[in-house]
């Protein structure tokens, strides 16, 4: 569910929209996103959180394997799961379901 | 020494020169290649491997209109399971349900389509081709049926120009989640048309507004890429992203090209995909290193902190208007040539002058 005001929250489901995907560049090795005509840089924070965003798991559920993998605490990494994820909303690469 | 330059971003694929249309300010070179001369099926599909395995992230098929050649479903599924992510460039024109469905089918990521104009008659007789503009409609509409992102492009000029609002608005009619308007480049056809295309400053001005308002109406639901008249502009734009940096163009014949106006620049040879692989002309061969990096620069150029922002600007403007392609471009308030873009803008007569269509048939007799 997105809120009233356009924030994620735990409950929100996310997927790539069409034409949008993350890959893994073997020759530079890194990752990134392709998109409409452009390519965005991906660090690898936020590489972990995108392959989890399959269009089934909610925010919610991505950052508590998240942090059961880097024993970071859970609202940390939520924190930095809606902020990351909201900015690529906005550039149009992630879409709620 | 000069460092090891970086990996190719970007592959523009120029399948052929034919098009149903004959926009006046065409990208192509003045000397349109012949069907004859295109590139087979085969060797284009070599080529994205070696693409491909050289880091090359992006196939953008154009033309000419690329759908019109034959076998364009089997060159993006080739792309597509390379994981080179696949782009058309069209004109819509030849685009039916027909013949989408397989480039659909092939894995097709993203369309880009031309406008002429928003308003259909203008627009039709700006691309020389009765018709296209409802064809183009309904490519628009069944893009976005079948679920593909869609891009609008409108190439601005001095007689489409007070339609900028309205074109705005088409790409919100058709669902579009970018558009471009982008300003007509000035060397090959575009710079034959000039005096009939090179708006006012006052116009432009005008499109700056439009493109400002509808930024923010539409939000993060439709990106409006802006590309301005360089005429007008203070510095030069960074052309490709600078010379054998991120791009690589192949002409419809296989010539492989720093930028898809590079054969306007007489005395060099053009390396061939029938002769080389992608990755040794890229690196060594003398065409791609001839204006790459800093070290062929002139003086304003090699002095200034935006060398490596703008990359010293067009080396084919600054052919066209300096009869140098190793000057700096006029463009640059620094450059010696500087003049002929103020005179050009002076020289504006008030009525533009009839087009000049891109044909065939116009090559040798327009120049």
């Amino acid at each position: 569910m997105t809120q009233a005001d356009g924030t994620f929250s735990a409950s929100t489901v996310l997927r790539f929209a069409r034409g949008t995907r993350l890959q893994f560049d073997r020759v530079r090795e890194r990752w990134f996103i392709q998109a409409p005509e452009r390519v965005f840089l991906v660090d690898n924070i936020a590489a972990e959180i995108l392959q989890l965003a399959d269009g089934e798991r909610s925010l919610g559920d991505i950052s508590t394997i998240l942090h059961e993998k880097f024993t970071a605490p859970y609202d940390v990494i939520l924190a930095d799961v809606l902020r990351m994820t909201r900015d690529l909303a906005e550039k149009q690469v992630l879409q709620t379901v | 020494m000069t460092a090891t330059p970086p990996p190719p971003m970007s592959l523009l694929a120029e399948l052929t020169h034919r098009c149903p249309l004959q926009c006046p300010y065409c990208a192509n070179p003045v000397e349109l290649e012949t069907r004859a001369r295109e590139l087979d099926i085969a060797t284009w599909i070599r080529v994205f491997e070696e693409a491909a395995a050289m880091g090359v992230l992006q196939v953008h098929f154009s033309g000419g209109e690329p759908m019109a050649f034959q076998g364009l479903p089997e060159l993006v599924q080739a792309a597509s399971r390379l994981g080179l992510y696949t782009n058309l460039i069209t004109s819509g024109v030849l685009l039916t349900a027909e013949t989408l469905k397989p480039l659909y089918d092939a894995g097709l990521d993203h369309v880009q389509l031309s406008f002429q104009d928003a308003d259909p008659n203008e627009a039709e007789r700006i691309g020389g081709m009765a018709g296209a503009q409802a064809k183009k409609l309904e490519a628009a509409r069944l893009v976005t049926e079948a679920g593909l992102p869609l891009t609008l492009n409108f190439v601005i000029h001095r007689q489409n120009i007070s339609n900028v609002p309205a074109m705005l608005n088409m790409a919100e009619q058709l669902k579009a989640r970018r558009v471009e308007i982008a300003h007509t480049q000035y060397y090959g056809w575009g710079l034959k048309n000039r005096d009939a295309l090179l708006p006012s400053r006052a116009q432009l001005e005008e499109t700056e507004e439009a493109v400002a308002q509808a930024r923010l109406r539409f939000g993060s639901r439709i990106t409006v890429d802006f590309v301005t008249p360089d005429y007008y502009a203070d510095q030069p734009k960074p052309c490709m992203g600078g010379w054998g940096q991120k791009f690589i163009n192949i002409s419809p014949a296989g010539a492989v090209l720093p930028c898809h106006a590079a054969e306007s620049i007489p005395g060099l040879t053009f390396p061939s995909v029938k002769d080389s692989s992608l990755e040794e002309i890229w690196y060594r061969s003398p065409l791609f290193t001839l204006y790459r990096g800093t070290d062929w620069m002139p003086a304003p150029c090699r002095s200034c902190s935006q060398k490596e922002i703008d990359w010293g600007g067009c080396r084919c403007q600054a052919l066209a208007l300096t009869g140098n392609a190793g000057n700096t471009d006029p463009v640059c308030k620094q450059a010696p040539g500087h003049s002929a873009i103020q005179q050009a803008i002076a020289d504006r007569p008030e009525t533009p002058p009839p087009l000049i269509y891109r044909r065939y048939g116009n090559i040798k007799t327009t120049g």
